[in-house]
Parts: structure tokens; C-alpha cells; sequence
């Protein structure tokens, strides 16, 4: 009698996957036994979960782990994107119950969510299969469109969440495509066996199948990371999304997306450098430059994070434009403090403004710097690392991600980058001119700094502030981490 | 013991934290000054811990690093916050955290009362964590860091009573003078990281590994450049000619302020970083003479002013100034030893005298306060035989002013003659020696006189102040005077640590423990001097003796003519000044030098200023700048219409986008 045989399969890379999935469906059976409008523990028992998950993935750093095989790998690179994830979500977390319960749509599905979105995009940076990582990326991305349109009474917010999905939609179908052609071309959805077989290639730019699936896929990932001119969608979702959400997306799933393309770009397709830089090279621009300038204009502070954070992910990829080991441990290390300095932003917003999204302009930051100083500090530093200004987080990031770019000799890529920079002061500036120099328009009631917001609060100033004053602790991580792949 | 050495920056930090955060509503002046003090005292216990550690080691085992966590690592370049404990450093961060804890403690009796206590002892504890930052780092960054700190520190300080216009202006000198020198020590700092690695691939800016790679640099040169420069660095922070004038502003502090940051420790930076880097300042002869010319200028210059000042803390700033320049004489001499040793002797006394001056103003101010009189708190012209009134201020202050005067016994006997001996035998400047050994000496003429100047126009005759504020004069409480007892018996004896050789042999072979204590760290300095230098026949004991006898009997003659001049014949000062007009008034007005500068700096900088603004930034820079603003908004615009909401042309654009990239690259 012929057996079956079944292959021993080594769960530990995706024990963390798995844990935070039992964990949202054990949310998910709370939440219908739990009566509406008492949902906050649920994000506590989310943070606890998150953190214990932190912790498991932290025990498996400097761990080599091929499994499925070959379809998922636990390393150094997944464990640090891993942590940016979780330490997002579990930021996320923190600063959404005081801001559901004002909105009133505290639904206890949010925590779930949040969660698998999480369990995507691990699968994502663990990925080493295209199929593993297409698969991350649908997890993610539905439980986002959810997300996105969460707050089912307010109309910004189902326009967002449709909008997220009708484009998100039309971008997974470039990205699949690009998926198929490259296993047409090679044969194979492993992105070692690729590696191997476009090596074994005599002329493999000129093989127009591989070439048209790598392109393809990589403006599926633009669309994720949100370059141009694949961002449109990014303001419009940013604006319309309840702001934790808009907090958590511009952090994570960005991120996500860097882990995914990295990977893809720099295992799979060494061999292609010359045509995928260049492509990003101009990618980089348009992307540093688009989201720079038209967040000059802009009145309402989330749809200017919005281009702030497109104009983010440009600085990024001048990291992965350069490809070498300063250019993308400067990725992993500005990824991970771009979540904090990010996060911490959005909270302050959360703060100021009020019941339904309304005193979301700039100048309702007006005397902020007298009223709630505390408050104006932290923004001042969110602010300044985000402007890249030193002793900051955001300063290191930037200066690594450009010096990796001249040591390749992509001189006027910083150059561009620097004075993009440079331009991009003006408008965080202008929100501390309205918190320090203006006086307030009119007398309201400051929202209440309730524990776990002012928790989030104190860990992305320190995440801000820390890795800008002590930079080698995180970047010796992030340069082991990029070590592997 | 030494693996705590990061222990001793911390504990003033957690210091500055606590009462900077939380000071203002601790309220308690008890609870702020003692958390300040238990603080850097703490430090003091590890010090000590770390100074007893290393006596009992032998001596070529007296370093340690300790690599506290990597900093900043890019390319070449490699920083970490690292501490470096060896001879050198222990004996500063003896005297730092040792003087320091005692001003802390002073300072609680001086300050009491004061607006911004808190902010007062914030402040102190930073400075002094900058400060142990300073003399530990075991980079030039890390030092660099601490360089800054105490700085900025010493700006806020002089600045404290910010609402005094003079103040504020005070704190804005000593920051500019200060930047003026920093910017020298950076250039200094990368010419030698330059030097090293573009030479000989040596990236380094660690002092060990410099010391290691010393002998590869040669004796002037790019060595001149770089050691000038760092130089130019100690000039601005130890207020050496031509970077000095903002210390005497600088009184406009708190006293203890001036005792800690503008006597002992900080002034004291740009002496111990020449030590630090004695290796290779000693490889640029030009250098070494540079800095023994400036030293033994400085010293004569600033004594000379401190002869006709009226305001008690200004004569000892000048003094202290010209105490400094002893220092960079005997650095420049090649007597690092010696130049270490003055700098911990006056770290005594002059704190000594400090605090013994502020004890003489809390009093004064606080008599002339109950008559309601107006009448300058720190001139002497108003003093005057406060002996009877404050008899341990007293004391103290004649002790801490023999041991600056140079009288034999006491502790600034054995370092500063130590340093005019080194002066004439040094074989580093040719007959050059003469001449340094003779401004010296005059210099330590004018110290005795005007020292003992003020000791007689305050402690002695009868007193001048107002005959009903007498009675309230009174004698400060113990919180002051414990610190000053303690500093004045340091004062005395603190020099028998470092007995000169011709004494010790006198009294049975006593050895010179300071200049062996610090032998590792000078040992290789040493050993490159005697490449180029070529000690003569060393001078005869009969001959060292009667230069340490001439010197003596200077300082001695110049305390006979204070002596005579405001004891005996108190017409003679009067006398004096109708005699010599123009001399009193260019040395009272402190040669004009602060004249000078804004005639030659200032004013044309200011007016350079004007230029740049109304012409210049209003016409070209905003012009340019509103221009390309205009022109970005612009664009700005157009990128906000083409968002216009529609799916379909979002759509549309990331079709175009897709098209557009296969296009180019498949039919490329």
C-alpha cells in the first residue's frame, strides 16, 4: 500500500504568524461575546499579544531557518521587519481606543484586523517563495481596505476604503502578472532558484519575459510603497482613513513593501541591478520630488503626511538605488524609525483634533506650544526627525540612505534627495510656527492624554531620539540583517 | 572599580535630570541642593575607588578603556562612547568631582534664597557631567562633546542672572570667544584624523591609538598646522591671549560658579587637553614655543590688570587668568608635570579664594541690605577689616593667598617654582629661556602684590563700609565655611605631593609622587623631546637653590609693597596714580584691550552684519528664495489639480505609468 508520504515540515519560522493568528481569532470570538461599547480590552490583550509575539520574533534573531521548502525563511533580514511591524501595530493599538471610542465605532473587529494585517505582512519579509510573499501581501492588503474604511459613518472614510481597494485591486493585477511572467521566464517561483537560474542566462536584460515580470512587479510594489506616479491613491486614503489606521499604513505596510521588493530585487534579481536601478533611479525622483512639492500646499496635516510619507518612501529608494550594504541597512534603520517619528506625529494629531476628524488643519495646531507644551515638545521632535534635522533618528536615516547612494556614485541622486529634503522643511516648519508662534484661534477642550496614548507618546519620542544620538545600536542590527539576503 | 568608571558622568546626569525636570516642584531647597551634591559626590566616592584601584597597580598597568557602547560607525570613521582611565584622567576627575562636590555644597548656603535655585544646581550637575565627559572620553569627539557641554554650561551659568542686561551680555562674550576657539579645535581635530588616515590609512581619532601612531608624524609641519590649531581651541576655553577677555566678564555669574567652572575645572580644559595630546604637540617645536610665549604673556598681562581692579572677583579673575598662563608656560616648556601639578594646586587655592570672596560678598550684601544702602557689594574701596567680623574667612583666604603668592611651605610654592625652574632649564627654546623664566618671575612679583593688595584693602585696616551696616557683618554659616576649610588646608598642604627633588633629597629622600604618578602618561612626549632637544649640563643644586631663593624673595618684595602701599602709607597709592596718570588709567582700563577688539572686531562685523542683511539677505537672498517659492508653488498647484479624486484618473496614471515604463525598457 503506497503511503502518503508527508514532509517533515519545520514550523518555527512561522511561529510567529501562526501565534498572532490564533490570537485574532481568539479576538474574534471575544468580541462577540463582549457587549458593544466595552472593547477596549481587546485592544489591551492585542499589546500584550503583540508584545509576547515581539518577543518570540526577537529569540529567533541571528537564526538561519529555511522551511516549506524554501517557501519562507526565518533570518535576520525578516526578524528586523518583523519588529517594525509589530512595533507599528502595537503602536497602532496604543493610540486607537482613545480615537475609536470618540468616533464611536470602537467595533471590536478593528484588534483582529490589525493582527492579520500584521500575520501579511510577516509573511511578507519571510517570504522567500513569490507565491509566500503574493500571499503575505492579499493578507494584508484586504484586511487594510477594511481598515481603511473602518468608520462606516463617516463618508471620507468609505470613499477611502473604496478607493483603497478599487486601485489596490488594479495594482495586484500588474504585480501578479509580473509574478507569472517571471516564473514563465524561469521556471520557478523560488526567489533563490530564480537567483540561480537568470544567473545561468547568457543575456538575461535581454530576456524580454524576465524583464517585463520584473518590471511588473516592481510597480505592484510602487503601488504599496506608495512612488510615483503610483501614489494617488495614498492622499485620498490617508485623509479618509481614521487617523490610527492612516498612522499604522504609512508605517507597516510601507514597510512591507521595502521587505517584499528587497527581497525580490536583491536575491531574485542580482543580476538585473543595472536595469532595476534605473528604474528606481527615476522612480526615487519623481517620488522624493511629487510628494515634497505638493505637500507644500497643503492645508489639512493628515493629507500632508500623505505626501510627506510618498515623499518618504523616495528617500528610501534612494537606499535601494545604491543596493549596497550602507544603502539598505539605511532602508531597514529609516524604516524603523520613519514608524516611530510617523506614528508619534499621527498621535498628536488624534490629540488635537476632534469628533469626526474635524480640527485637522494646520492652523487649529495654533498655540499648541503654550496650551499643552509637553505635547508641543514631542510633535516639535516628530517634526524635526521627519524633516531630518540632527540629533534625530531621522537625520541618521537619511544621511545613510544618501551616503550609500554617493559611495555608488548616484552624486546628484543625493543631491536631489538632500535639496528635497531641504524644501520639505518648509512645511513641518510651518506646523511649528502655528504651535509656537501663533495664538489660538478660539478657546476648545483639549482631549485628554489617557495612558496608553501617552505610552505610544514616550516610546516613538524615544524612538526618535535615541537611534539619532546612539546610532550604531540600531544600524549594526540592520546591517546584519541585510548581511544574509 | 574601573569597569564603573561610566558611573561617574551618570550620577550627575540623573542630578541634572532630576532638578531640571522636577525642580520647580520640588520647591525644597534642602531636597534640590542635596540631590545636586549627593550626586557629584557620589562621583567623588567612585573616583576615589578608581584613584585606589590604580595606586595599587604597577604603574605600566595604569590604563583602561572602557568601551561604554559603539557611537557613530560610518565608512572610515569610528566614535564610541568610551571612557579612557589612566594617571592624567584620575588626577582630573579627582579634582573635579573633589572641588566640585565641596562648591555644591557651598553653593546651598550662597544660593539660598535665589529665584531659580533649582535651575542653579540643573545647571551645575550638567556642567559638571560635561566637564568628566571632557577629561574621560577616550576620543577626541567625545571630549569634544564635553568641550561643548561645558561651554554651553558656562554660558548658562553666567548668564543665570539673565534679567541684568551685563549678564546676558557676559554669557554672549564668553559663547563667541568659546565658538571662536572650538572652530580652532576642530580644524585641529581633522587636520590630524586627515594626516593619519590619508598618510597611513590610520582612521582614528582615539587617543590611544593616536599615541600609538605618534612616532609615525614628524616634528613640525602638518604637526604645527594641527597642534595650532588645537591650540587656538585652549586659548578660547582657558582665556589665554588673545581669546581672554570674556573671563573677566564671566564674574557676572554666581560666585560658585565662577569658583567651579572659571578657576578650577573648566579654565583648566585647554591645559589638560595639551597634556592629553602631549605626544604630539611635543613633536612641533614651533608649536611648544607658541604656546610658551602666549603662557608667560598671558600671565605678566593679566597681572598687570589685576593690580588697579577695585571689584574683589576681578582681581581674582585676572589673577586666575594669569595663573593659566603659568600653566600653558610650563606646557610649552615641555613641563607637562608641572603644568598638571599647578593646575590641581590652584584648582585649591584659587577655588579657596573664590568661595572666600563670595563669603565676604554674602556678607557685605547682605549688611549693606539691612541699611538699605546701595553701595557696591564686591569693591573693596567700600571693605576693609573684616578680619575681626569673619575670622574663618579670613584665614582661609590668607592661606589660599600665600600658597598663590609662592611662600615656601605652601602648596603653590612647589608647583609654581617647579614651573619657573623648568622654564630657565628647559633646552627646548634656546636663550629664549631667560627671558620666559624672567616674565615669570615678574609675573609671580605682581601676583604677590596684588594678592596681598586685597587681602589688606579687605581684611585689614579699619572698615570703610557704612558704620551701622558694620554691625551686621557677620560671619558666614557652616555650609560655606566647611568648604573653605576644607579647600584652605588643601591649599597649604596640597603640594607636599609633589616635593621638587632638591627637597625631598634634603628631607631624606623624599620622591616627587606626583611626577611619578604621571610618569606613564609623559613618558613618551618625554622620549620625543629628547630627539631634538639636547639636554646641556644640568645646573648645578647651588644654582637651583638660588633661583628657588630669587623667587621667593620676589614674591616676598611684592608683598612688601602691598605691604607698604596699603598698610603703611595709604597715601602712596594716591600718590602713585597722581604721579603716573596715563600708566593707571591704560592698566585700571585693562589696556584697552576690550577697545581694541570691538574697534578691530567687533564694529566691523556689525557693520559687515548691516551689509549682509539690508543689502545682501533683503535683496538677493529673499529675492532668490520668494522666487523659487513661488515657482515650486506653482507646481504644487499643478500636482493638486491633477489629484482630482476620480478613480479613473488614478487609474489612468498608474496605466499610463506601466505603459510608459514597458515601453522604454522593451523597446529601448
Amino acid at each position: 500500500m503506497d503511503m502518503i508520504s508527508i514532509p517533515v515540515v519545520n514550523m518555527t519560522p512561522i511561529l510567529p504568524e501562526i501565534f498572532l493568528s490564533v490570537l485574532a481569532m481568539v479576538l474574534l470570538l471575544l468580541n462577540v461575546f463582549s457587549p458593544s461599547g466595552k472593547k477596549s480590552y481587546l485592544a489591551y490583550i492585542s499589546f500584550i499579544g503583540i508584545a509576547a509575539t515581539a518577543v518570540l520574533v526577537g529569540a529567533g534573531w541571528g537564526g538561519h531557518i529555511e522551511s516549506f521548502s524554501g517557501a519562507v525563511i526565518l533570518d535576520n533580514f525578516a526578524t528586523f521587519f518583523k519588529m517594525i511591524f509589530l512595533l507599528a501595530a502595537g503602536l497602532t493599538v496604543l493610540i486607537s481606543d482613545q480615537y475609536m471610542e470618540r468616533e464611536e465605532c470602537n467595533h471590536g473587529e478593528l484588534y483582529p484586523l490589525i493582527l492579520f494585517t500584521v500575520v501579511g505582512m510577516m509573511l511578507m519579509a519571510s517570504g522567500t517563495d513569490l507565491m509566500t510573499i503574493f500571499l503575505g501581501l492579499e493578507v494584508m492588503s484586504v484586511s487594510l481596505y477594511v481598515l481603511a474604511g473602518f468608520n462606516r459613518n463617516n463618508k471620507k472614510s468609505n470613499e477611502a476604503g473604496l478607493k483603497y481597494f478599487l486601485l489596490g485591486a488594479f495594482s495586484t493585477g500588474f504585480l501578479l502578472y509580473g509574478m507569472a511572467l517571471t516564473y514563465g521566464a524561469t521556471g520557478t517561483t523560488r526567489v533563490y532558484k530564480i537567483a540561480s537560474v537568470v544567473g545561468q542566462m547568457t543575456l538575461p536584460s535581454a530576456n524580454i519575459m524576465l524583464l517585463a515580470g520584473m518590471l511588473l512587479m516592481m510597480t505592484g510594489f510602487a503601488f504599496k510603497i506608495a512612488a510615483a506616479p503610483f501614489h494617488m491613491w495614498t492622499p485620498d486614503v490617508y485623509e479618509g482613513a481614521p487617523t490610527p489606521m492612516t498612522a499604522f499604513m504609512s508605517a507597516g505596510p510601507k514597510a512591507a513593501g521595502f521587505a517584499a521588493l528587497l527581497r525580490i530585487l536583491l536575491v531574485a534579481l542580482p543580476t538585473l541591478q543595472i536595469e532595476w536601478s534605473q528604474l528606481l533611479w527615476v522612480l526615487a525622483v519623481l517620488t522624493m520630488t511629487v510628494g515634497n512639492i505638493t505637500a507644500l500646499r497643503q492645508d489639512n496635516i493628515k493629507r500632508m503626511l500623505a505626501y510627506s510619507s510618498i515623499a518618504h518612501a523616495g528617500y528610501a529608494l534612494v537606499g535601494l538605488v545604491a543596493g549596497n550594504g550602507t544603502g539598505t541597512a539605511g532602508i531597514l534603520f529609516y524604516m524603523l524609525s520613519y514608524a516611530f517619528m510617523n506614528i508619534g506625529a499621527f498621535a498628536i494629531i488624534i490629540l488635537v483634533s476632534k469628533k469626526g476628524e474635524t480640527n485637522g488643519n494646520v492652523m487649529d495646531f495654533a498655540g499648541l506650544g503654550f496650551k499643552r507644551p509637553l505635547l508641543a515638545v514631542a510633535m516639535t521632535i516628530f517634526l524635526f526627525s521627519l524633516a531630518g534635522m540632527p540629533p534625530t533618528a531621522g537625520f541618521i536615516g537619511k544621511f545613510y540612505l544618501f551616503s550609500g547612494a554617493v559611495q555608488k556614485g548616484y552624486i546628484w541622486l543625493a543631491v536631489i534627495g538632500v535639496l528635497n529634503s531641504a524644501a520639505s522643511v518648509y512645511y513641518y516648519l510651518r506646523v511649528m510656527v502655528y504651535m509656537y508662534m501663533k495664538e489660538p484661534t478660539e478657546e476648545f477642550e483639549w482631549t485628554q492624554v489617557t495612558a496608553p496614548v501617552a505610552l505610544a507618546l514616550i516610546i516613538s519620542v524615544a524612538g526618535s531620539m535615541i537611534p539619532g544620538i546612539v546610532p550604531s545600536f540600531i544600524l549594526e542590527f540592520a546591517q546584519q540583517a541585510v548581511k544574509l539576503i | 572599580m574601573f569597569d564603573n568608571v561610566w558611573l561617574i558622568p551618570l550620577f550627575p546626569l540623573i542630578g541634572f535630570l532630576i532638578n531640571g525636570f522636577f525642580g520647580k516642584k520640588i520647591k525644597n531647597e534642602a531636597v534640590i541642593g542635596g540631590i545636586g551634591t549627593l550626586m557629584i559626590f557620589m562621583s567623588f566616592i567612585v573616583s576615589c575607588g578608581i584613584l585606589l584601584q590604580m595606586i595599587g597597580l604597577p604603574p605600566e598597568q595604569r590604563v583602561f578603556e572602557k568601551v561604554l557602547f559603539p557611537w557613530i560607525h560610518s565608512g572610515n570613521f569610528k566614535a564610541d562612547m568610551a571612557f579612557l582611565v589612566d594617571p592624567l584622567s584620575a588626577v582630573m576627575i579627582m579634582v573635579v568631582t573633589g572641588v566640585g562636590s565641596l562648591i555644591h555644597l557651598y553653593s546651598i548656603g550662597y544660593m539660598h534664597g535665589e529665584e531659580g535655585f533649582y535651575r542653579f544646581f540643573a545647571y551645575l550637575n550638567l556642567f559638571c557631567m560635561s566637564m568628566l565627559l571632557l577629561v574621560l572620553g577616550n576620543n577626541m569627539l567625545v571630549m569634544f562633546i564635553g568641550w561643548e557641554g561645558v561651554g554651553l554650561c558656562s554660558y548658562l551659568l553666567i548668564g543665570y542672572y539673565f534679567h541684568k542686561k551685563s549678564a546676558g551680555d557676559a554669557a554672549k562674550k564668553a559663547f563667541v570667544m568659546n565658538r571662536v576657539g572650538d572652530f580652532g579645535f576642530l580644524i585641529g581635530l581633522f587636520t590630524l584624523y586627515w594626516w593619519f588616515g590619508s598618510n597611513h590609512n590610520i582612521w582614528t581619532i582615539n587617543f590611544t591609538e593616536i599615541k600609538a601612531a605618534s612616532h609615525l608624524l614628524p616634528y613640525g609641519g602638518v604637526v604645527t598646522v594641527a597642534t595650532l590649531c588645537f591650540f587656538v581651541g585652549a586659548t578660547g576655553k582657558s582665556a589665554q591671549i588673545p581669546l581672554f577677555t570674556w573671563l573677566p566678564d564671566a564674574m557676572e555669574g554666581p560666585t560658585p560658579v565662577s569658583a567651579l567652572i572659571h578657576a578650577a575645572t573648566m579654565v583648566t580644559a585647554g591645559v589638560y587637553m595639551i597634556g592629553r595630546m602631549s605626544f604630539v604637540f611635543i613633536k612641533s617645536p614651533e608649536t611648544m614655543m607658541v604656546i610658551a610665549v602666549v603662557g608667560a604673556a598671558t600671565a605678566i598681562f593679566a597681572a598687570t590688570i589685576g593690580t588697579a581692579q577695585n571689584d574683589i572677583k576681578r582681581v581674582l579673575a585676572y589673577s586666575t587668568v594669569s595663573q593659566l598662563g603659568f600653566m600653558f608656560l610650563a606646557m610649552g616648556v615641555g613641563a607637562f608635570t608641572a603644568g598638571i601639578f599647578h593646575l590641581m594646586t590652584h584648582a585649591f587655592f584659587k577655588a579657596c579664594l573664590f568661595l572666600g570672596s563670595g563669603s565676604v560678598i554674602h556678607s557685605m550684601h547682605h549688611a549693606l541690605h539691612k541699611i538699605h544702602s546701595h553701595d557696591d557689594a564686591q569693591d573693596m574701596r567700600n571693605m576693609g577689616g573684616l578680619r575681626s567680623a569673619m575670622p574663618i574667612t579670613f584665614i582661609t583666604f590668607l592661606v589660599s593667598t600665600i600658597a598663590i603668592s609662592g611662600i615656601p611651605g605652601f602648596s603653590g610654592f612647589f608647583s609654581k617654582d617647579e614651573i619657573l625652574w623648568q622654564a630657565f632649564a628647559n633646552p627646548y627654546h634656546g636663550g629664549l629661556n631667560i627671558v620666559l623664566w624672567g616674565v615669570g618671575a615678574l609675573a609671580a612679583c605682581f601676583t604677590a602684590f596684588y594678592m596681598f593688595r586685597l587681602v589688606f584693602m579687605t581684611f585689614f585696616g579699619e572698615c570703610r563700609i557704612n558704620a551701622k551696616a558694620k554691625s551686621y557683618l557677620h560671619e558666614s554659616p557652616l555650609v560655606i565655611t566647611i568648604p573653605l576649610m576644607v579647600l584652605g588646608f588643601l591649599a597649604a598642604v596640597g603640594g607636599y605631593i609633589g616635593l621638587p627633588k632638591l627637597i625631598g633629597d634634603m628631607f631624606g629622600g623624599i620622591p616627587n609622587y606626583f611626577e611619578h604618578w604621571l610618569e606613564p602618561v609623559f613618558a613618551l612626549a618625554n622620549q620625543y623631546s629628547a630627539q631634538y632637544a639636547h639636554h646641556g649640563a644640568h645646573p648645578s643644586h647651588a644654582f637651583e637653590w638660588s633661583l628657588m631663593g630669587l623667587s621667593v624673595v620676589i614674591a616676598l618684595i611684592g608683598i612688601g609693597i602691598a605691604f607698604t602701599m596699603y598698610v603703611q602709607n595709604k597715601d602712596l597709592p594716591g600718590k602713585f596714580t597722581a604721579t603716573f596718570p596715563a600708566l593707571h588709567r591704560a592698566v585700571y582700563n585693562k589696556w584697552y584691550i576690550d577697545e581694541l577688539y570691538d574697534f578691530i572686531f567687533v564694529n566691523p562685523c556689525k557693520a559687515f552684519g548691516q551689509f549682509l542683511w539690508k543689502g545682501f539677505d533683503v535683496i538677493v537672498v529673499d529675492g532668490v528664495v520668494n522666487g523659487v517659492a513661488n515657482v515650486v508653488m506653482g507646481f504644487s498647484g499643478i500636482f493638486r489639480y491633477i489629484q482630482s479624486g476620480y478613480i479613473y484618473n488614478y487609474a489612468f496614471s498608474m496605466a499610463l505609468g506601466v505603459v510608459a515604463i514597458l515601453g522604454y525598457y522593451i523597446f529601448k
